[in-house]
């Protein structure tokens, strides 16, 4: 069966590559950051799980100080000029959209074909990471599609990946970290300390007000918590069923689903979302980091209201 | 009380725009110091959750192929191609995308298109030349502004459709959670009362896009 282990030594060694070549890049004033970085990135992928807990928690450490203390460059990759791509655009035409359309086909024959195929009693995928099995494989046939199609250099994929991770920088390991915090928080009990004080002192004796504390209270701990999930069981324990499904009767599927998506609405509004607010503005190089989430605040506001009428009329 | 402390680091180091890694260590250790636990086990805690979280940069994988691909040019052909559809605006482009995003989501299809794949080379490219047949060279204000619409678009698409998929990771979570709580229910139901927000996700978004559009158009007025 093919596991995620799999995935975690490609995409190690994609990172190992990106820190020989970081190291190589003179134009990079602080090219030796830019390797110590990924190069740790890659140690954690390649042998994270013979680290040991202590060991991982001080290579963390390791990649808040080189991020921290702007030990951090931009490498630059040889690449084509603006006016050369220009020229290759007219020349390739549509050809240029099959490695990207190749990307989701592989992903798809991924989900509906390998993941229900079985050897003998084995899966050939592991099931539970099927999807991610089926995207990493897809980004590998993809990018052989774009060498072989494009006629591009060999060892384009690792420099201009490489190029693309500089320009990605520190925000890419914001997401894994972000996670890592969620957990300590719950190691120390934080959750429940927040649930505690929202349903100790708001006030939920009429069913329009305990909607509003429900909804509202999902959409402000996701935003502290950066993660729907989080809320999802302190706020349903402490508003949710006690008092919209058993005491005012409410729908619990109807609660419930629409709690979530009212959790999803602080999602959009917070910078501890980070693979969704934080690396879209590196990834397309806007100078202000919360940009993203600036544009998404004035559809999540009118949204959450929308959320707390719904469950208002169709629960009950 | 003091457990927040962590909490109030968070918050306090995002807002004056400190490097987020340190910010989220410097957290960790706060929460862990108010808990009374001692810091060697919250730094092996937070390597612990840091590694049985590698998964999440999984997705970093697909960055070599998009970089080849910008390497051959198809950011410009992105471009050229809206130049030739000169009647398509960057409000309807965007809700065109937004539609695809939420129903490919909604059928369980979730990492067939994102930031990395499909925003940056291609949907990005596509609504700066939407704007530009319209109103002529972009400022950089204005690009920025329309490549963070872009980026908008792709997240609530993606939030507001996945969850009407029966097999979605919050909708188990959510099953899982109220079994514990006694109640039985269908994942079927969960997905189905997800619609009428996803729609409503829809039209709000959709409006402001076409806002956006309208706003753009009358800037370049002069």
């Amino acid at each position: 069966m093919i596991k995620l282990g799999v995935v975690y030594v490609l995409a190690g060694l994609m990172f190992a590559a990106f820190a020989i070549l970081s190291a190589a890049d003179r134009n990079n004033t602080r090219r030796f950051g830019n390797a110590a970085f990924w190069g740790l990135v890659a140690l954690s992928l390649l042998a994270g799980d013979r680290l040991g807990d202590l060991g991982n928690g001080v290579l963390v450490l390791g990649l808040a100080g080189i991020a921290g203390f702007g030990l951090l460059g931009r490498g630059q990759p040889d690449t084509t000029t603006p006016a050369e791509r220009r020229a290759l655009s007219e020349r390739f035409g549509e050809k240029l959209f099959i490695p990207a359309l190749t990307l989701p086909l592989v992903v798809i024959f991924g989900i509906l074909v390998l993941k229900p195929l079985q050897i003998g009693p084995e899966h050939l995928l592991d099931p539970k990471q099927a999807t991610l099995i089926s995207l990493a494989l897809a980004a590998l046939i993809a990018t052989g599609v774009a060498v072989v199609l494009l006629r591009q250099p060999l060892i384009s994929p690792l420099q201009e990946g490489r190029r693309l991770m500089d320009t990605v920088g520190w925000a890419a390991l914001l997401p894994q970290m972000l996670a890592a915090l969620g957990a300590v928080f719950a190691l120390a009990g934080v959750g429940k300390v927040v649930g505690d004080l929202l349903t100790t002192y708001l006030p939920m004796d009429t069913r329009a007000a305990a909607v509003a504390v429900y909804c509202l209270g999902m959409a402000g701990f996701t935003m502290i918590m950066g993660n729907a999930f989080a809320a999802f069981p302190v706020l349903t324990a402490g508003v949710a069923l006690p008092i919209l499904i058993n005491h005012f009767g409410g729908n619990p599927a109807v609660v419930c689903a629409i709690g979530m998506l009212s959790g999803f609405c602080g999602t959009l509004m917070t910078p501890l979302a980070a693979n969704f607010n934080l690396v879209p503005p590196a990834l397309l190089e806007l100078p202000d980091r919360y940009s993203v989430i600036k544009a998404q605040i004035p559809t999540a506001i009118p949204l959450l209201i929308a959320n707390m009428v719904l469950m208002y009329v169709l629960a009950f | 009380m003091l457990i927040l402390l962590g909490v109030a680091v968070v918050v306090i180091g995002f807002a004056a725009r400190f490097n987020p890694l340190l910010v989220v260590v410097a957290a960790a250790l706060a929460t862990g110091w108010a808990a009374g636990l001692p810091p060697l086990a919250v730094l092996a805690a937070f390597g612990k959750a840091f590694n049985e979280n590698r998964y999440v940069s999984v997705t970093l994988l697909v960055l070599p192929m998009v970089g080849v691909v910008e390497r051959a040019g198809l950011q410009e052909r992105a471009r050229a191609l809206m130049l030739r559809f000169k009647g398509v605006s960057v409000g309807p482009l965007l809700i065109a995308y937004m539609a695809f995003r939420q129903i490919t989501s909604a059928l369980g299809l979730t990492s067939i298109a994102g930031q990395t794949q499909s925003i940056r080379p291609i949907i990005a490219p596509m609504a700066e030349a939407a704007v530009e047949t319209h109103t002529g060279a972009l400022a950089e204000p204005t690009r920025h502004r329309v490549r963070a619409f872009a980026a908008a678009t792709d997240n609530i698409g993606y939030f507001f459709g996945e969850d009407v998929f029966v097999a979605i990771g919050s909708i188990l979570l959510m099953v899982s959670f109220l079994a514990t709580s006694g109640i039985t229910i269908d994942p079927i139901h969960l997905s189905v009362w997800a619609i009428p927000s996803a729609l409503a996700a829809f039209a709000i978004h959709a409006v402001r896009l076409l806002l956006f559009d309208r706003r753009l158009r009358r800037e370049a007025r002069p």
